[in-house]
């Protein structure tokens, strides 16, 4: 059980090489950035490293870690891996050396920027990685720290009140996620989220009407980090105003932090209290996913735009959840296995079509001088062919184009809905709708057309450029053409939630 | 353990060298005090190493002293006076560090500040309620003198007003305590106090007077207004042991005192001292959200703080009280760490603590040390996990939510407003002018961080942060002294 830890490897080699950057502050800008995209690499290697070690028919937690850490406290150092974290650790793998390559060009203190991105990806890992509430808020609440940093040192014009609105809304429900916590801690003397899930009758064991309040904490911390409409109007600041690569971070990884913690503790923990909300929260993630995308429609900026698209399609990953969850025990099997594993793959398709669109968004910000707005552009194809391919397949991943990622994931979680809740999937069908309106309106406004100014001046994309967009590209592609590589990995797990009950 | 006596000797005896050796060259007090304040806490750190935890107080000293009273000079420590001590060399040490350019009449000004360590180390380690009483009443005076010579900001009011408070709750103090005796019949040996036999009634009102009075020095809302003003007249080091230690004696007085001899008094009283406290910690907080006076902030920021040491002691259970402890030591380094980049990092150097003016400052780019400090010491202040608030609040929290949820819920809404105005005061301080902003008019150069600061804050963070991963350090202590027969009598619940 405890051999090699394999998983604190994961988690901590980016802080060592945060600590590695504080000491050689003095090196060259390059060099700063190199040895902190090889540190950032090191998830991607340890990840596939990982995978290669995991048993998938196996849905119980894998290179398990676990130490007595404070034992006045009942708290352990308790790591594990199964095929949902696994599957957001080599998301976090994909996306962070690409958002580091995408901010290749930060000029101001490239060691500084190197740490607290390094930091981040670190606590990020740990979240996924956690399975004892103490390590895992750490992680969770340090994670705000470099972002907040991120965004304040490195973003744009408004980027000091984006950056504050952030860290208060989101600290507002971390601080009722620990109330929640505490009284689960008062009435079980534990933190463990496996022993918490296994005692069962939670609720119970609180007691009315406090079982609510404390399902309530957690939900509302949990909520506004997805974020869940309507507790996401801290979200479009923060993406609009931090710097490209950290926007990246954010949409393809934080945003997973917050539904991931749905799967892993709310519903586990509070099985019984879900399912009597869950009627009302799918109202929510259907709010989600049909604002985010009228809202998306209407902004004239792109990573706006890009921002509210965003609110949009993690919706669908929650409204998968409730879906199951409202249903209950009671609900079709098959129908919600499929929501399920289209909620998971959602999480990783999500975070990889997101993080290119960002991507790209900051590569026509860098060729419009800073100018980001829909209108600005037009006409780039025929100077970027290279910029338009590929920004037009991330384009299509993200609108659900079959034969890439985002129609395998959508698809799944619409064929589950429709088995459980009929309605909802109509109306996700609409959001889809809208959404593959915003994209391809933004798309024939930016490549298309008549050659603007910009257009006339820019080049296609360089080396790194390419290097940035074009693993996400093949992922998208691999993943829409091969799915059973990602859904192999997470289809036993969700099985067994589906037979047996969720399980942390 | 018998050592621990020696933190008081050590103290006192610094404090007549430093006088003596002030008097030719302010170097030799200096290094005089920062020697004394070290070996203090040496004698504590030597003493927690050899100390076995367990219930009850370990008498270190007991000789008959004014037997004509019954009062005797009795001195005891159990874990949770090892905690407090601990803190209090700590404390001492850094606020010397801290101290290192005072100028103006060098060898007095660091023979108060060791007579004021002295009567703190006094208060922790008395087991007779009447020493205790004296040595807190030895703690007070040097404040006065400390705020009223080397004090900026309305220092006057700012002593007077901090003393007045203070002796008007000793002299509750001492009312219940005379009451207690009387009704006793023995001496005033906590032990003897504590076997009573009081009536329900006499219960109630003693608990009034002795929590009270000392509640008022740890800033129970709304006895807390000489809190602020007091910290912003004082020097540097002494704002830096009035939040970190002093207010600690009251919160340390109503726990060894009020709560174990008149329980019956708690149980009617709990729900006034638990609004009481959520009341300071939200009161405090949306107070410190709004001020422009950096070390305002800081201020209001301790009474919000210590409001979480009082619901701890309002909620009587063992995790939340041990929690109210580990809260005590944790705030007494991180208040201690803020006051200091405040006062003497930054204002020192600036001469202003107008965060409006601060904000035009570039304050990160003059001061690197400082803003990192302040940022690492914010975010403990924050009780972001990882650093030593952490533990304390979840503690807190989970014993308040065993009591009564609705303590508990309120007090989340105080963390988020102690992370909205330790956000905004970093933002303004620190960050006001980032960016290309940063460069464009020349900045003043500022005299850089010189090595006690360096020092004294490496200490504060490194102990903040041991504690924060490693909080059953302290709480191994702490909880088998709660499972003494005195304080069972007064806590529901299991070990902490």
């Amino acid at each position: 059980m405890n051999s090699f830890p394999w998983l604190s490897v994961i988690i901590f080699t980016p802080w060592a090489g945060a600590l590695v950057l504080v000491w050689l502050r003095r090196l060259g800008p390059t060099a700063s950035r190199r040895l902190a995209l090889a540190f950032s690499l090191s998830t991607l290697g340890l990840g596939l490293a990982a995978l290669a070690a995991f048993h998938p028919a196996d849905p119980a937690y894998q290179l398990v870690e676990r130490h007595r850490w404070i034992p006045a406290l009942n708290v352990e150092y308790h790591l594990g891996l199964d095929g949902m974290s696994l599957l957001l650790v080599l998301l976090t793998g994909l996306v962070a050396p690409a958002a580091l390559l995408a901010s290749w060009r930060q000029e101001r203190a490239p060691w500084l920027y190197g740490l607290l991105f390094l930091a981040l990806q670190g606590s990020a890992l740990g979240v996924f990685l956690a399975l004892n509430f103490f390590p895992w808020f750490i992680f969770w609440e340090l994670s705000l720290v470099p972002a907040y940093f991120l965004i304040k040192i490195w973003g744009g014009p408004g980027a000091a009140r984006a950056a504050y609105q952030f860290v208060i809304y989101t600290i507002g429900g971390s601080a009722f996620l620990l109330v929640g916590f505490a009284a689960i801690f008062a009435v079980t003397g534990t933190m463990d989220f496996p022993a918490l899930a296994a005692g069962g009758a939670l609720a119970a064991r609180l007691g009315h009407p406090w079982a609510t309040v404390a399902f309530l904490g957690i939900f509302l911390g949990l909520a506004v980090k997805v974020p869940l409409f309507p507790f996401h109007t801290w979200l479009p600041p923060a993406y609009a105003e931090a710097p490209t690569g950290v926007s990246m971070f954010l949409t393809g990884v934080m945003s997973k932090m917050g539904v991931y913690g749905f799967f892993r503790l709310l519903w586990p923990l509070f099985p019984a209290p879900l399912h009597a909300a869950a009627g009302t929260l799918a109202w929510l993630a259907l709010g989600g996913a049909v604002v985010g995308a009228l809202a998306a429609l209407v902004q004239d900026d792109l990573k706006r735009m890009l921002a509210y698209s965003s609110v949009s399609h993690v919706s669908f990953c929650l409204l998968a959840l409730f879906a199951v969850a409202a249903a209950g025990p009671g609900g079709g099997a098959v129908s919600a296995a499929a929501a399920l594993n289209g909620a998971v793959l959602q999480m990783f398709n999500h975070g990889v079509t997101a993080a290119a669109l960002f991507a790209c968004a900051g590569m026509l910000e860098a060729r419009g001088a800073g100018r980001r707005g829909l209108h600005d552009f037009g006409g780039l194809r025929a100077v970027a062919p290279v910029f338009a391919g590929l920004c037009g397949v991330a384009m299509f991943a993200s609108l659900g184009l079959p034969g890439l990622n985002g129609f395998i994931s959508e698809f799944l979680i619409l064929r589950g809905v429709f088995g459980l809740a009929p309605g909802f999937a109509a109306g996700a069908c609409l959001a889809l709708l809208l959404s593959a309106v915003f994209l391809l309106s933004f798309y024939q406004r930016v490549f298309h057309g008549p050659a603007g100014a910009v257009a006339r001046n820019s080049t296609d994309l360089s080396g790194r450029e390419r290097l940035t967009l074009a693993p996400a590209v093949l992922v998208m592609f691999l993943v829409g053409l091969v799915p059973q590589l990602a859904l192999g990995l997470i289809n036993p797990l969700v099985t067994s939630w589906v037979a047996g009950g969720p399980h942390p | 353990m018998n050592l621990l006596p020696w933190t008081i000797y050590l103290s006192l005896g610094g404090a007549l060298l430093a006088l003596a050796a002030g008097a030719r060259s302010a170097a030799a007090a200096r290094w005089l005090a920062l020697a004394t304040a070290a070996a203090g806490w040496g004698v504590t750190l030597v003493a927690a190493a050899r100390f076995t935890p367990g219930p009850g107080l370990l008498t270190l000293i007991d000789a008959a002293w004014i037997p004509e009273l019954g009062v005797r000079y009795h001195l005891a420590a159990d874990g949770i006076s090892l905690t407090l001590v601990v803190l209090t060399g700590l404390a001492a040490t850094a606020g010397v560090l801290f101290s290192w350019n005072v100028a103006e009449r060098t060898g007095e000004y660091f023979a108060l500040y060791l007579l004021l360590i002295a009567g703190v180390y006094g208060v922790f380690l008395s087991a007779d309620a009447l020493l205790l009483f004296a040595f807190y009443e030895l703690a007070i005076a040097p404040k006065y003198f400390l705020i009223a010579i080397w004090g900026s900001t309305r220092r006057e009011y700012g002593a007077m007003k901090l003393v007045l408070y203070s002796f008007a709750g000793s002299a509750l103090v001492l009312a219940g305590l005379l009451w207690a005796r009387a009704a006793s019949g023995a001496g005033f040996d906590l032990a003897d106090l504590a076997a009573g036999p009081y009536t329900a009634g006499q219960q109630v009102g003693m608990f009034a007077l002795v929590f009270l009075g000392f509640a008022v020095l740890a800033g129970l809302f709304p006895f807390h207004t000489w809190a602020p003003t007091g910290h912003v007249a004082a020097p540097t080091a002494a704002s830096m042991l009035l939040a970190g230690v002093v207010m600690k004696l009251g919160a340390y007085g109503c726990l060894r005192v009020a709560l174990p001899l008149f329980p019956a008094g708690l149980a009617v009283w709990q729900p006034v001292i638990a609004w009481l406290a959520v009341a300071g910690i939200l009161y405090a907080g949306a107070v410190a959200l709004v001020q422009d006076d950096f070390k305002f902030v800081i201020g209001y920021s301790s009474v919000s703080h210590m409001g979480f040491v009082l619901l701890g002691l309002a909620a009587a259970n063992a995790r939340a009280v041990g929690g109210a402890v580990l809260q005590m030591f944790s705030h007494g380094v991180i208040a201690g760490l803020l006051f200091a980049v405040v006062g003497r990092m930054v204002y020192d150097r600036t001469h202003t603590r107008r965060l409006r003016d601060l904000r035009m400052l570039p304050l990160h780019r003059l001061l690197p040390f400082a803003a990192v400090t302040f940022v690492l010491a914010g975010l403990a202040s924050m009780g972001l996990p990882g650093f030593s608030g952490f533990p304390a609040e979840l503690l807190i929290l989970v014993g308040a939510w065993k009591t009564s949820p609705v303590w508990a819920l309120a007090a989340a809404a105080g963390v988020v407003l102690a992370a909205a105005f330790t956000l905004r005061a970093m933002q303004l301080a620190f960050f006001g002018r980032t960016g290309a902003a940063a460069a464009a008019p020349p900045a003043p150069a500022l005299p850089p961080i010189t090595w006690p600061e360096r020092a004294g804050a490496l200490l504060l963070l490194g102990a903040s942060l041991l504690i924060g991963l490693r909080p059953d350090l302290l709480l191994n202590w702490i909880g088998p002294s709660l499972q003494s027969p005195l304080f069972q009598a007064v806590l529901k619940g299991g070990a902490p």
